[in-house]
């Protein structure tokens, strides 16, 4: 990624303005963003909003941060050289041990950095809050996530289309990610995108984001959920509003539809699972996985019978130790598969 | 009749975990065939099993600890080795299987078997020694408690041959850790051995607590004990206020998986964020309870090696502290993502910002303390200047780990990795190998090769940064932790370097196992006559080196703080009484030993669902523990005439050696170092 | 573990120094009693750990039974009352034992084994009819921490029941000494901390469910 390495542009639309002294302190810790930039670091290379805000973010508060810890760094190299035994020509003062003054320094512009810091945070974590739509003329597009074992389920509810393991949506549209999971917790993370959000069974969280410049990002979870974890990732496709319009139509011919049925061979453990589509989606799917693993609902809704809970008592025992038998290699975006041949 | 066990348990597919089988039952006939042959099970059994003297306990502690290290440390090496070979294509040679397993295994070995028993250790050897004292406050306690870990060790290395371990991360998160998701022994091995010992350790943190409450030596006030202790009193009050929380949240999840009940299920309305909250109301005090005893120590050696005072004395009791009750309101920075609101997500970075503030005033009193100073390089030092470059650089990266925004996009990667191993390797590992080679004189009476111990060091040093900054890089580009595989070739090369920064740390490890073996050949050579090798500050400089069963012939006063210090300026600090008096000591005994191996049986028969075995191994411990409450020969004196002879000797070796006012024996030392 | 974990705690702490006989020492009835008191307080935050997971799950009955159709009100009151008495026989116990009558000190003891035995005896009556009529802990999670909860305080009294039938062999085979005053005053301890946190499982599990 060729454009990884440019430092990009610090203050995109949604930038919620901060204090000017802080748009300052961000320029001189560009001098560490050159030098991370050495090498292509995706996180410090957003293609979106949220992403190009923490990036900014996180350069404020090192460079704030720098204000103490170079100078204590260069006391801990310089105090104990200049200090050694053998150096007689420097002061030896052997019982002062108390300074109200030097007290008062190194309690004091620590404590009046973190003040500023604790105002930028408290800030930012506002302007960041991932549960925050984001403000556009753009219509948005809803993106309802599904983490299993071990894939992303994606669902159009405005489409009646879904996909596996790949994520498509506008450039320049806010995409309004609800998420939950359908068996362990995970994290829903596209690393140049911005903030990630746990998939938690029972509970719906949300994410807000957007992109600004087309391209296909990787997308992964954070959050260690068992044997095929590491090969759950997906591409987010980010991409012209035709392409999005192709994307989508690709994906309502696929002759597939994701109902009780196919939902529940879907949701078996497997893993590599290479990417497909579903033509067709039952309505209110999502909510209904958010409600079955909800325990304040009354007994029959909680475990209405079309998706039982239990499917992994099914697993064999040994399963672990087969890894990888069971997963096709991907065969790449255009391929049509369906679950139960994934599953296969 | 055996439950869930079967031969079947024996992973005997596993090349890796059979070879290491092989190596501990060969290892482990060797030594038995050692110990044999020089008729040592008696005198291990009277002078170290059974033996409720604080020093041998802490001696235990650290030895157990240097051999979980290795351990652990095999684990890492295994973790690294997977990932730099396991690029695109490839698989490595660690299946999902077994490497979700290392993984687990580390985190909880480092943490719970590694790092808890030195910092136990440190405190058994040295508090009670500072603060004047003969014993801990409960010393049967604190043998019960050595053994209650023990069965801890035991259980998770047995995991290893019998069965297999949680392969859920060290926190072991439900519903993962739930019996749906991971239904084989793992986990049951986790919990039960976290339990066992957690519970042996929170039973020594009320021990500590009182030992330096109500047992400091006539005249010593509370705003004069050393900073370690000072440091010692704050993670005991943090132990016992923290393990609680851990036991319950363990017990629940043990209710999941054993009694079917629903606390962290998915259904019938469990709540697995419950969980997560829970585990970190414990988990982030242990940090401080890792760390806190650590800053003791440097802020002991600091002072001996700079030949002045702590600089802000004060200012660090306070800023300890504070850290202590600070590390109580800031468990949600562990899961900002969880989707709390920005306000609660705001607050909890916020608290955590604000703990960097007592601990760099902690880094500026060390480096004022080093200021106008005669700063001395023995190795204790040099732990000690290496770990205040790399903490910063932890705590910086900490620090930006507290602001939402910026976790939002590091959190899990292994960008944290790289930030907590700054901290623990930095702060704790270092810690404790400043403190083993600083007080080491004290427990065994003669010094640690320098040569040996320097090379360790920068070993370890170099090791660190290599194998931890490539991994900072890599969580700024998108890797996630705890992978077994990944697509991305690019990551490739830094997890080379990171493999390569691991290798010289397994030299550094063997640097130290060099160290202690030469420092035993050599032991005549190293000798510590004076019982004072640095010039030291504080009252355990002031006995002899081995300390005597009973530390202290009569008890010191204390005016000031440093008060053997200014003994030593005022000429009067080896001034023998008038008198001695008959002491008071505790007899040894061997129930801690016998309630350790019921508490393993117990565990071990609870983990495979043996029923009977269980219910034997509650019993023993109950039964013991009762016969104990019967036994009335409990203690001993030891005469007056036998004190004055031990003490008679040791004087008798101090004027041999023509002991001056300040720090005899570290001048000459420091011309052979250099 | 748990029920281990209290056993294994109580009691360990006064163990080895003989009391007051170690003028080199500071005083031993002191010490052991702070270390009571840290490790009440430690037992004490295991009970708010339990008291806080039943508070976010006392809601999440999903569909099962709660806690308003399951509770009995009077026969939790009868519960109570057993456990209340038994500390005040503990009371009277200590009052005589200060006093230095053993026999009476022994019978109060009884007294309260009798009280404390009938409050587990009645605990577990209703457990049984609950598992019994299918509100058993598996059912919910609301049950899940009911069970876990109040089961955990009923294995405390369980363990103070036998450290109870231990003293009192004690007190008969060595007396009153400083050794056996001083484990009396802890297990009084123990007793009455008990107690409070019953009352505590009293408010705010059956009352403030049954409302």
């Amino acid at each position: 990624m060729p454009l990884a390495c440019r430092v990009p542009t610090l203050c995109p639309r949604l930038y919620v303005n901060m204090h000017p002294l802080l748009s300052r302190l961000r320029y001189a810790s560009v001098g560490v963003a050159v030098l991370l930039s050495g090498c292509n670091m995706e996180v410090l290379a957003p293609k979106g909003d949220i992403g190009a805000h923490e990036k900014s973010l996180i350069l404020i508060a090192l460079g704030l941060m720098a204000i103490v810890a170079i100078p204590v760094i260069a006391m801990t190299l310089w105090f104990p050289w200049r200090y050694r035994s053998g150096n007689k020509k420097a002061t030896y003062a052997p019982n002062w041990s108390h300074s109200t003054k030097i007290e008062l320094v190194v309690w004091t512009i620590p404590a009046i950095i973190i003040v500023i810091l604790a105002a930028i945070t408290w800030t930012s974590t506002h302007a960041l809050d991932p549960y925050k739509p984001l403000q556009s003329d753009a219509k948005p597009v809803t993106v309802q996530v599904v983490s299993l074992d071990w894939k992303w389920l994606f669902v159009y509810p405005e489409y009646g289309v879904a996909s596996v393991n790949e994520l498509a949506f506008p450039v320049d549209r806010p995409v309004n990610f609800e998420i939950t999971s359908d068996s362990v917790m995970n994290a829903f993370f596209i690393p140049q995108l911005g903030s990630q959000i746990y998939a938690m069974a029972g509970m719906e969280t949300k994410l807000h984001l957007i992109a600004r410049e087309p391209g296909s990002y990787e997308g992964l979870s954070s959050n260690f959920s068992g044997e095929g974890f590491s090969d759950m990732h997906f591409k987010a496709i980010a991409t012209s509003e035709d392409g999005f319009k192709d994307w989508i139509a690709q994906a309502k011919a696929a002759p597939v539809a994701l109902d009780g049925d196919s939902f529940k061979a879907l949701a078996q453990p497997s893993q590599k699972v290479p990417v497909s589509y579903y033509g067709q989606v039952t309505p209110g799917l999502f909510a209904s996985v958010v409600n079955k693993h909800m325990g304040d609902m009354p007994h029959d809704a909680a475990s209405h019978g079309e998706m039982p809970m239990d499917s992994h008592h099914d697993m064999p025992m040994d399963m672990q130790h087969h890894e990888g038998g069971d997963a096709l290699p991907s065969d790449g975006i255009s391929s049509i598969t369906t679950p139960t041949q994934a599953e296969k | 009749m055996f439950g869930k066990l079967t031969l079947d348990a024996i992973p005997y597919h596993e090349p890796i975990v059979m070879g290491t089988l092989a190596a501990v039952i060969l290892g482990g006939l060797a030594l038995f065939a050692v110990i044999t042959k020089y008729r040592l099970w008696g005198y291990l059994w009277k002078e170290w099993f059974t033996s409720v003297d604080h020093k041998k306990i802490g001696i235990m502690y650290i030895i157990v600890a240097l051999v979980m290290l290795l351990r652990g440390f095999s684990d890492a090496i295994m973790m690294r080795l997977q990932q730099a070979m396991a690029a695109s294509d490839a698989a490595g040679y660690l299946p999902p299987h077994h490497f979700d397993q290392v993984f687990t295994a580390h985190g909880v070995i480092m943490i719970f078997f590694v790092a808890m028993p030195f910092i136990t250790g440190l405190m058994n050897l040295v508090v009670p020694l500072q603060i004047g004292a003969r014993d801990v406050a409960y010393p049967f306690l604190n043998s019960l408690s050595f053994w209650l870990f023990m069965s801890g060790v035991v259980l998770v290395m047995v995991s290893l041959f019998v069965g297999d371990f949680a392969a859920t991360g060290w926190l072991a998160y439900p519903p993962l850790s739930g019996i749906q998701y991971s239904p084989t022994v793992g986990v049951d091995y986790y919990i039960w051995s976290l339990q066992l010992s957690g519970l042996g350790t929170t039973l020594s943190g009320i021990n500590f607590i009182v030992t330096i409450m109500k047992m400091r030596t006539p005249g010593m006030k509370l705003m004069q004990m050393p900073v370690f202790t000072w440091t010692s009193l704050v993670t005991n009050i943090l132990i016992v206020a923290a393990f609680p929380i851990l036991t319950v949240t363990l017990a629940l999840l043990t209710a999941d998986r054993y009694l079917d009940m629903h606390f962290f299920t998915n259904e019938l309305g469990g709540n697995a964020m419950m969980y997560v909250n829970m585990i970190w109301i414990w988990g982030h005090p242990e940090v401080y309870i890792l760390i806190l005893p650590c800053f003791g120590a440097y802020s002991e050696i600091v002072a001996t090696f700079s030949k002045k005072p702590l600089f802000g004395y004060k200012s660090m009791v306070y800023a300890t502290s504070c850290i202590g009750v600070l590390s109580f309101v800031v468990w949600l920075h562990h899961f900002f993502t969880m989707g709390s609101g920005a306000s609660v997500n705001a607050f909890f970075g916020i608290t955590t910002m604000i703990i960097s503030v007592p601990t760099g005033a902690k880094l500026f009193n060390w480096l004022f303390t080093m200021f106008r100073g005669r700063v001395e390089y023995n190795v204790p030092m040099l732990w000690t200047v290496g770990f205040m470059v790399t903490f910063v650089i932890g705590g910086v990266t900490g620090v930006l780990l507290a602001v939402p925004g910026a976790d939002f996009v590091l959190h899990n990667s292994v960008f944290l990795i790289a930030h907590f191993h700054n901290v623990i390797i930095g702060g704790v590992v270092f810690g404790v190998f400043a403190a083993i080679n600083y007080w080491f004189p004290k427990a065994f009476g003669f010094r640690l090769n320098e040569f040996w111990g320097k090379a360790s060091f920068w070993c370890w040093l170099v090791g660190f940064w290599l194998a931890f900054a490539p991994l900072y890089v890599l969580g700024l580009k998108g890797m996630t932790r705890r992978m077994n595989h990944y697509a991305n070739p690019d990551w490739q090369p830094y997890l080379i370097v990171a493999a390569l920064g691991a290798a010289i740390i397994a030299v550094g490890i063997f640097c130290t196992l060099v160290q202690f073996y030469v420092s035993i050949r050599d032991r005549k050579k190293l000798t510590d006559p004076s019982g004072d090798p640095w010039g030291g500050r504080t009252l355990e400089w002031s006995i002899s080196s081995p300390a005597p069963f009973y530390n202290f012939a009569t008890l010191p006063q204390v005016r000031e703080l440093d008060q053997f210090w200014e003994d030593k300026q005022n000429g009067v600090a080896y001034v023998q009484p008038a008198k001695y008096e008959d002491i008071h000591m505790p007899r040894n005994t061997g129930v801690g030993v016998v309630m350790g191996a019921f508490g393993t049986v117990l565990g071990f028969a609870l983990v495979w669902h043996i029923w009977w075995m269980a219910a034997v191994g509650l019993v023993g411990m109950v039964a013991a523990f009762i016969v104990r409450a019967y036994d009335r020969d409990i203690d001993y004196w030891v005469p007056a005439a036998e004190v004055e002879k031990i003490e008679r000797s040791r004087h008798a070796k101090l004027q041999q050696i023509q002991t001056t006012q300040v720090a005899p024996v570290a001048a000459p030392q420091r011309q052979k170092v250099a | 573990m748990s029920s281990a974990a209290v056993s294994v705690s109580h009691g360990a702490l006064d163990d080895v120094h003989g009391g007051g006989v170690d003028h080199h020492h500071h005083d031993d009835g002191s010490k052991t009693l702070l270390g009571f008191w840290i490790y009440l307080m430690s037992d004490c935050l295991i009970f708010s750990g339990l008291f806080a997971t039943f508070a976010v799950l006392c809601n999440s009955t999903a569909g099962g039974p709660t806690g308003k159709e399951l509770f009995e009100l009077p026969y939790v009151l009868g519960e109570t009352m057993l456990l209340l008495i038994s500390s005040v026989t503990f009371g009277m116990a200590m009052l005589n034992m200060h006093a230095g009558h053993k026999g009476k000190l022994l019978a109060w003891l009884a007294a309260t084994f009798v009280f404390g035995a009938g409050f587990i005896g009645m605990e577990v009556y209703e457990f049984a009819k609950l598992v019994h009529e299918g509100a058993g802990p598996s059912t919910s999670a609301f049950l899940s921490s009911y069970f876990t909860l109040v089961g955990t305080h009923g294995l405390h009294v369980t363990c103070g029941l036998i450290w109870l039938v231990v003293m009192m062999d004690q007190m008969r085979r060595f007396g009153l000494n400083d050794d056996t005053r001083r484990r009396l005053s802890c297990l009084s301890l123990f007793w009455h901390f008990l107690d409070i946190v019953w009352i505590c499982v009293f408010t705010f599990v059956y009352l403030r469910g049954a409302i």
